[in-house]
């Protein structure tokens, strides 16, 4: 049964004063969402005393066309259509009465194409997260999931090179990628840093990366780690064979700054450049413009992400990110290690895995996807898993992450008691020796230690690496996990 | 004498392991014929990273689905070109990929010169670097 409110008699209507958001045409309790509407869900914790329908109608209202009285001015405009319709409320399970948390809800909202422009992050995230988080109806608000319809995606052009070609381009199939993030991230000179990239390049990783916070700063300028840089790459690529490559991080105070390191590292011959998430979705969309017409791959750090989307309640899921970070045009992006030192909970990182690397992600309410969404032939992102990893987690992080995926070792090659190199080839040799194993059909997340220990015999380097961080895990609660139940239940 | 770990080309997935027997190989080929993926044997002696094109020794093995059939035909690379480089790729023709999906070394020369690395200094402290083979300084055919 409907309990739609929409006062539609225009002179009701449309008198002036204060009106609840559920008369105003916001909760639509009956609307059957388009294929070319964007969807999105929110998490909604009402302030006491507020009806949930009310809340999300007043999202819905706050982030579409509505103000916080009637405006006349609304009947010079196709008004309906442009109103974002709350379409579905649901209690979010185990929340509210009878347990420690206050009553939260999956609130539903759809918003016609015709609100968004083209092309622009900054215009949909400016209606999607622009005013309503603050406002005062609710208490928390957190954006759990987006669906883009394929007719807007079809205005993003998507990562310039995408997995598929980076391989190609980099020679390199069937196996995760390697990389280490240079450490100490800050005080090494520009001679001392590029000596870590070399070691570790021609040890046996096929990347090196600057750390999100290098850009130029008085112990080391761009200019002088860009250059020793590149020597370190070249070297390496001669004493092995292999395309190697280091992420210059070319985030800097100003956009002409960006493209002036960017135009750097290209003539340098690097293959590929980062920048960091705090640079802001036009900056990231213009850097990514840039990286199209350079044939550059372009890492993105995501730097500050966890100020908004690790906490339950309030903020933003990080799936969410990695949707509009694939529309915008990256290549790479960090998302997550499972067994290492920082946020995640096995089955959401599989859904930001999934997210960046798939053609189609059906909806999986485990892994957090809220929706089917059709990627639309958009390139796929190599996510990145760095922090806190190490040789010993090779077939937990085989099995978790997958083959397409950037490995980052940084403590776990550079940490190496015997050098930087031997680091390099103990994460090497583990990798091989764990995807032939994978290749061969065996159990390997089961063997995995034996498949190990095994290779370690004839591999000294790898058996230092066992023996030195063969305890080391991060077992700690995931503060952001799954809530959902196996079919959901509609509480309108 | 290359002075990496291995002495030796570390291109494709397995080049830090000890080389594959043919058994292991037939396991590999066992993976990708599993994954729907078409086995193709190239052959070179000009292992420069960016030498895409190795010569295709016959074309992609779309329809043989025997991994014995196919180890035969590395073998018989491997007697034509017994000096050469010779790898293994696989081919994923689905929707989305359409690229190697596989790529491991089954054949290398006993000696492996390795690269020389050429500087040419330009203005701004910058160089420009060239990696060239110490092999390919001979003629094709005759280099190791």
């Amino acid at each position: 049964m409907s309990d739609r409110q929409t006062v539609s008699e225009g002179k009701e209507r449309y008198q002036s004063g204060v009106m609840p958001y559920k008369k105003m045409g916001y909760w639509e309790p009956d609307y059957v969402p388009k294929d070319t509407d964007v969807i999105a869900m929110f998490r909604i914790t009402p302030q006491k005393g507020v009806d949930p329908e009310e809340c999300a109608a007043a999202v819905a209202g706050e982030s579409s066309t509505a103000t916080w009285t009637v405006v006349w001015t609304d009947r010079l405009t196709a008004c309906e259509l442009y109103r974002a319709k709350a379409y579905r409320v649901d209690k979010v399970p185990n929340t509210g009465e009878g347990t420690d948390i206050e009553a939260q809800y999956f609130s539903y909202i759809a918003y016609d194409m015709d609100l968004f422009e083209e092309g622009s992050i900054a215009n949909l995230t400016a209606s999607i997260i622009g005013n309503v988080f603050g406002f005062k109806a609710v208490k928390a608000l957190r954006l759990e999931d987006m669906r883009m319809p394929v007719a807007y995606l079809k205005t993003y052009k998507g990562p310039s090179t995408g997995i598929v070609v980076e391989r190609e381009r980099l020679d390199k199939f069937g196996r995760p990628l390697l990389g280490a993030t240079t450490k100490p991230k800050l005080g090494l000179s520009g001679r001392n840093y590029g000596r870590v990239v070399y070691e570790a390049l021609k040890g046996g990783l096929d990347f090196v990366k600057d750390d999100e916070n290098i850009n130029s700063q008085p112990f080391m300028h761009w200019r002088d780690r860009f250059l020793y840089c590149m020597e370190a790459v070249n070297k390496a690529s001669a004493a092995t064979g292999e395309v190697k490559g280091h992420y210059l991080n070319v985030t800097a105070g100003t956009m002409e700054e960006m493209i002036e390191r960017s135009e750097f590292a290209k003539e340098l011959g690097s293959v590929i450049i980062m920048i960091d998430l705090v640079v802001g979705y036009t900056a990231i969309q213009s850097m990514s413009n840039w990286a199209r017409n350079n044939d550059m791959i372009l890492h993105l750090h995501r730097a500050g992400n966890s100020t908004y989307s690790r906490q339950k309640n309030h903020g933003m899921n990080f799936r969410v990110i990695c949707k509009w970070m694939r529309m915008a045009g990256v290549d790479h992006l960090h998302a997550g290690t499972v067994v290492g030192k920082l946020e995640g909970d096995p089955l959401m990182i599989k859904g930001f895995y999934d997210t960046l690397r798939e053609g189609y992600t059906p909806q999986n309410l485990e892994s957090g996807l809220f929706f089917d969404q059709d990627w639309a032939s958009l390139n796929k992102v190599m996510p990145v898993a760095s922090g806190g990893i190490h040789a010993g987690q090779m077939h937990q992080l085989i099995h978790y992450l997958g083959e397409d995926v950037v490995l980052q070792f940084g403590g776990g090659t550079i940490g190496h008691p015997e050098g930087i190199q031997q680091g390099a080839i103990a994460n090497r040799v583990a990798l091989e020796v764990m995807i032939q194993a994978r290749n061969e059909g065996r159990d390997y997340l089961k063997e995995g230690p034996e498949i190990l220990a095994n290779a370690a015999k004839w591999c000294s380097p790898l058996k230092s690496a066992l023996d030195t961080w063969k305890d080391i895990t991060f077992n700690y609660d995931s503060t952001d996990t799954p809530d959902f139940v196996p079919t959901a239940t509609v509480s309108v | 004498m290359m002075t990496n770990h291995g002495n030796r080309l570390t291109q494709g997935q397995f080049s830090y392991l000890p080389d594959l027997s043919d058994e292991q190989i037939t396991l590999q080929i066992k993976y990708a014929l599993k994954n729907g993926w078409a086995v193709n044997i190239e052959y070179t002696d000009d292992p420069h990273p960016r030498n895409t094109y190795w010569e295709m020794f016959g074309n992609p093995m779309f329809d043989l689905k025997d991994p014995a059939g196919i180890l035969m035909e590395i073998k018989e690379c491997r007697k034509t070109f017994p000096n050469h480089y010779i790898r293994v790729t696989a081919f994923d023709s689905t929707h989305g990929w359409e690229a190697p999906r596989m790529s491991y070394i089954v054949n290398r020369p006993e000696k492996e010169p390795g690269f020389r690395l050429t500087r040419e200094e330009r203005g701004g402290r910058t160089q420009g670097y060239t990696i060239q083979s110490y092999a390919s300084d001979r003629p094709e055919g005759e280099r190791y």
